[in-house]
């Protein structure tokens, strides 16, 4: 899948025929002759400049002290703000690093959608993973489970395309307010041979001071965006007027409750049961996912004014919505044991 | 509510203030934040509805939320009932948004503490009523001053377990007052606060009036910590040459502190090769300015040579460049600290340097600061230390400037991070630079 401006690397087609994809950097770079003075940074928040800086640094410091770095891309609202100050932080020079997506094929079809446009719209090189194995054995949310399906399909890929492409840097979008045991999570995340993660064997991290070196086999998840919030992600999409899937925006859906949870009827792959008749509701999502795992909201919100107008008065957390999270406790904690982001 | 409100109300923006809070095991640290954070109105209704599962099966407040749940993230820490590592925690309010680093009290987990103070721009410092001031009092004191943190909140809890007491307060006071005196705090405020039932936390407490202070977030939200960085000298640690092609070359980095604006005149301090900015490129257009934390690309008028660790200054400012300097240093390892064995430093972006610790002059005992002879510094233990590196390195001391007076040590065989160091001063002046102005 050939795009002017981007490639989009489909490895599990590649991986079926049992041989390396190999990757072409883009040679394009983009330059600009410029020189209007901006005005446009300052209106930016002292709160979120300093986000926004701190996320920059963080990204030079992995295309400085890194080999072959890639950006985990999720297509979710928190990679759009990533990718966004990514783009900051290189320029004028093209992002020096792929986007790699982990594709579960359970994704909500907007969200394809809206990723193959970005890459375009961007002209950055994007790679799909899909772990073929798992697609063969039939893993799916729906009948294996969320917890053997996010395993297979998510964290399993996940390694498959690290190892594939032999990546010693991840980027991933995760931040410390999501979930108790993210909060603990370093910015420099060491994983030892086989992605593992183990709290206990971090390294301290103090001040801006990095330790980047690696030993044979050893990666790096880099969580860039770590001290950002919820509320500052949308009001930075909000001012930067950053594009998002508009699954973010309240709009006539058809839904099922299913397990306590307003699930949208994506495709035909989620099997109604003879209980279950689809509903035309005003809905939005907080969080996306696998659309069978992901929760609804009821909302009016129609644009990021809106949403960011919610947040202030939102009385539930954003993970609520994610199937994922609450099938034991401290499942987040076990998923990354595990590889998971 | 109308759009327009939104936005403005985002774009008048706030501050934010980075702080850790200390204190012994027993203390009531992860109680406080919990309470911050509830009684702040980040914790949502499903959080609130997991933390009451939590409480009946782990808590130990009765029936009772045990609000230390929501902060000790792991399941480890739950089941022992204490914190094992830095957590991170964000509330906000409209004033400020908060950055907590929650850092435990073990004393085998200094080197967690340090890591949290490296970043904090003030310490709350946990007192039990009951108890007083301790030996872990004093520690985490002394932790937090050589780290470089120069504000303090004294926070005197489970007060509601002395009754409310004013003598019991004076007298823990006026004995930290007289510990902290040599210990360089621009401020140290006492609050006497009950984390369980939110005395003083977030509202004034009926139960104290013979207090008449603010209540720990009022002072949280209001205390100016104008930072200095602003209004130090300009430094620029070189992160990353921006070369996508031959006719553009930009350094990239973040301004560690004061600022520059195009056509400043700037010292390469290793070097001693001097230059004008050209622009300070941004993908919006070029900025007139860059100030002290702004993550930015300059360009330069003349074409000298500067790569990943050069560190960037005005010339009559220049920041002090040598291969031997004298600093602290915290050990953080299980295997102790060899003098004359070599290491790898970083200082600022000046990565891979190699290096040793030359002479532990002394060891300095966290809790009474004496300075004692050693050989060896283990896991946990502060030295003062001469380091020598094998090429010169800029740098100025850490107590005019963090960003650029601190260095992490690194094991060449493992990669792990061993140590943490404040420089306090160059031993000698290199002799193959051009210092000299």
């Amino acid at each position: 899948m050939q795009q002017s401006g981007c490639r989009v690397v489909r490895s599990c087609l590649l991986l079926r025929q049992g041989y390396r994809p190999k990757r072409k950097r883009c040679a394009k770079w983009h330059l600009t002759n410029n020189n209007s003075v901006s005005k446009k940074n300052h209106m930016l928040p002292k709160h979120l400049r300093r986000l926004e800086a701190e996320s920059i640094e963080i990204m030079r410091e992995v295309v400085a002290g890194f080999k072959n770095p890639v950006m985990l891309y999720s297509i979710g609202k928190d990679s759009s703000v990533m990718l966004h100050v990514a783009i900051k932080a290189f320029y004028p020079a093209k992002l020096p690093f792929p986007l790699l997506h982990v594709d579960t094929t359970w994704k909500f079809r907007e969200m394809i959608t809206f990723r193959d446009e970005t890459a375009k719209r961007l002209g950055v090189e994007l790679i799909v993973h899909v772990n073929k194995e798992g697609l063969e054995r039939g893993i799916n949310p729906i009948d294996s489970g969320s917890a053997l399906h996010t395993r297979v399909m998510k964290t399993d890929a996940l390694k498959q395309a690290l190892d594939l492409y032999q990546f010693d840097a991840a980027f991933g979008g995760a931040r410390r307010d999501e979930e108790k045991s993210r909060a603990k999570e370093r910015i420099f995340s060491f994983r030892s041979a086989g992605h593992v993660w183990d709290p206990r064997n971090q390294r301290p991290e103090l001040w801006n001071l990095f330790n980047t070196q690696l030993l044979q086999g050893e990666t790096m998840r880099v969580f860039a965006m770590s001290n950002w919030t919820e509320l500052d992600i949308w009001e930075y999409i909000m001012l930067e007027k950053i594009p998002v899937v508009p699954l973010y925006f309240a709009k006539q859906r058809p839904v099922v409750r299913r397990s306590g949870a307003t699930i949208m009827v994506d495709d035909k792959r989620l099997r109604l049961q003879s209980n279950e008749m689809p509903e035309m509701r005003m809905i939005r999502f907080r969080t996306l996912g696998c659309y069978p795992l992901s929760g609804a909201i009821d909302s009016d919100a129609t644009t990021i004014e809106d949403i960011v107008a919610e947040m202030h008065t939102a009385t539930v957390s954003e993970r609520q919505g994610r199937l994922i999270d609450t099938d034991e406790a401290a499942s987040m904690e076990k998923k990354k044991w595990e590889g998971y982001f | 509510m109308p759009s327009k409100a939104t936005i403005d109300r985002v774009q008048a923006g706030k501050d934010q203030l980075q702080f850790i809070t200390c204190g012994s095991v027993d203390d009531g640290k992860s109680t406080l934040i919990g309470r911050l954070l509830h009684d702040s109105k980040v914790i949502y209704e499903d959080q609130l509805a997991a933390l009451a599962r939590d409480s009946a099966k782990h808590g130990t407040t009765g029936n009772d939320v045990d609000f230390a749940l929501l902060v000790d993230g792991l399941e480890a820490e739950r089941e022992q009932g204490i914190t094992i590592d830095v957590a991170y925690r964000f509330f906000t309010t409209l004033r400020r948004s908060f950055m907590v680093a929650d850092t435990p009290g073990h004393e085998q987990y200094t080197r967690n503490m340090a890591t949290g103070a490296s970043n904090a721009q003030l310490a709350i410092i946990l007192i039990d009523a009951r108890k007083g001031v301790l030996v872990q009092t004093k520690r985490h004191s002394f932790i937090c001053s050589l780290l470089g943190i120069r504000h303090v909140v004294l926070a005197v809890n489970k007060i509601d377990l002395v009754k409310y007491n004013k003598e019991r307060f004076d007298r823990i006071v006026g004995d930290y007052m007289a510990f902290a005196a040599g210990l360089g705090f621009t401020s140290v405020v006492p609050i006497p606060i009950s984390a369980r039932y939110g005395d003083n936390v977030i509202n004034q407490s009926d139960k104290t009036k013979w207090y008449q202070g603010p209540c720990l977030l009022d002072y949280l939200e209001s205390i100016d910590i104008q930072s200095d960085v602003a209004r130090q000298v300009f430094r620029f640690p070189v992160q990353w040459v921006n070369r996508p092609n031959l006719d553009f070359r930009g350094y990239a980095g973040s301004v560690a502190s004061g600022s520059i604006s195009a056509g400043d005149e700037i010292v390469v301090a290793a070097s001693g090769r001097t230059t004008r900015v050209k622009r300070i490129v941004a993908q919006d257009g070029n900025l007139p300015r860059a100030d002290a934390g702004d993550a930015v690309t300059i360009t330069l008028e003349d074409e000298i040579d500067i790569g990943r660790g050069d560190l960037l200054a005005r010339p009559n400012e220049r920041p002090e460049v040598t291969d031997q300097f004298a600093a602290h240093l915290i050990w953080m390892d299980n295997d102790p600290l060899v003098a004359g064995r070599n290491y790898i430093l970083r200082i600022g972006t000046r990565t891979g340097v190699a290096g040793s610790i030359t002479a532990i002059k002394h060891r300095i005992d966290v809790n009474t600061r004496e300075h004692l002879a050693a050989r060896k510094l283990s896991l946990n233990e502060i030295g003062f230390c001469n380091v020598a590196t094998a090429l010169p390195v800029a740098f100025d001391p850490y107590e005019v400037n963090r960003k650029t007076g601190s260095f992490i040590v690194i094991d060449r065989f493992t990669n792990r991070t061993v140590g943490a160091g404040m420089i306090a001063f160059p031993l000698r002046r290199a002799t193959n630079t051009a210092t000299a102005f």
